[in-house]
């Protein structure tokens, strides 16, 4: 027996790019996969991502770094331990829950995040971008921040250099409010926590560097709408009717079990 | 110009618009050679700057980070950036970030031209 094996070409087939495996693909809007009970998972599915280009304040640009001087780990290393425990270097009253598959390449997360004033805020995050030594987070819409996040690790002198970076405006007027009134001061303090904390993993005593840069101070008035898909109000207003949820369940369960 | 691995060369179409040659990498180390070659790119009347891809290597996130920096200088001159010469795969990133929003994309560069100095 004869099989016709296609006609190939070096001309019909470009070659594929490095970086073609390291990018999330396909995706336009997102889709969450199994999420644990306990979670509020509210404002994910069916959101498209946003980039600073789609937000409404001033564009920001924040780098934390931090040296793991001393500890005998490689980049890889870093981020591979990153990737596998993400959640476990954020600050208190904030839940990460991870992909099934791990923070790989178009995977999304649920992010549970605590509010000043013992608020909750239900969102979520794609994974844009991973590879190696890095991996890049985007926000979808009515996350507080549009924009996207890049962990990585690299030699420096000698010594594994841990740096956080992310490009950033807030979604809407809202948000930008409160980021001017506290917000930003406590989202940079987030991430500087969260290197002191993974510095402290590889036995380094953290001594974080932040750079806050304001890349554009213009606020994009013509996105002002964003508003309308606020996932803090959402979240509110979905906590508000907890009770009537609550009272409803037996109702529920009683027309699931009839039917 | 050489910066990292991005080759950077910077043509006058017109008056009105030039264009950016790359070749190489674009990552987050591209930010010196960028910001050259947009300041050279950047004349008096420039009214668009033409980004030519066909030369593009490797692109990773810090890179897509350096173009939305060099879209806020663009606009802060009131000019507008357009980019040719991007494959299927460079084509989808710029869509799955939205960049295309902001930055118009064209097949060829004669497509770009036309529309870059289009009154």
């Amino acid at each position: 027996m004869t099989t016709e094996q296609p006609v190939t070409s070096d001309e019909a087939t470009p070659p594929a790019s490095r970086d073609a495996a390291f990018w999330a693909k396909n995706v336009t809007t997102l889709k969450l996969g199994e999420v644990p009970p306990e979670a509020v998972n509210l404002n994910v599915t069916g959101r498209r991502v946003v980039g600073p280009v789609q937000g409404f304040g001033k564009m920001w640009q924040k780098t934390m770094r931090v040296e793991l001087r001393g500890a005998d780990v490689t980049p890889a290393e870093v981020i591979r331990t990153w990737k596998a425990e993400f959640q476990r270097f954020w600050p208190e009253r904030n839940w990460f829950y991870a992909p099934l598959e791990g923070i790989a390449p178009g995977e999304v997360a649920l992010l549970n995040l605590g509010l000043p004033g013992r608020m909750k805020l239900s969102t979520g995050v794609l994974v844009l971008y991973a590879d190696d030594e890095s991996f890049t987070l985007m926000t979808p819409e009515g996350h507080m921040l549009a924009g996207w996040i890049t962990f990585s690790a690299e030699i420096e002198d000698g010594v594994t250099v841990v740096q956080i970076q992310a490009l950033e405006r807030t979604n809407d007027p809202l948000y930008e409010l409160g980021y001017v009134f506290g917000g930003n001061r406590l989202n940079s303090r987030f991430w500087i926590e969260t290197a002191e904390n993974l510095a402290r993993h590889f036995g380094v005593e953290p001594d974080v560097r932040s750079q806050v840069v304001c890349v554009d101070r213009r606020r994009q008035w013509r996105k002002a709408g964003n508003l309308s898909k606020n996932a803090a109000v959402r979240t509110f207003v979905w906590t508000l009717g907890t009770p009537v949820r609550w009272l409803r369940r037996p109702f529920i369960r009683r027309r699931a079990s009839e039917s | 110009m050489t910066e990292g691995s991005l080759i950077t060369d910077v043509r006058e179409l017109s008056s009105r618009a030039s264009v950016i040659d790359f070749k190489g990498d674009v990552t987050a180390s591209s930010e010196k050679a960028l910001a050259d070659a947009y300041t050279r790119a950047s004349g008096k009347f420039t009214r668009t700057i033409v980004l030519n891809f066909s030369g593009l290597e490797y692109m990773n996130s810090g890179g897509i980070g350096m173009l939305v920096t060099l879209l806020v200088r663009a606009n802060r001159q009131r000019q507008r950036l357009v980019a040719f010469g991007l494959n299927e795969h460079y084509r989808q990133i710029f869509e799955l970030t939205r960049l295309d929003e902001a930055i118009g994309i064209f097949d060829s560069e004669a497509e770009a031209f036309a529309d870059a100095d289009a009154p």
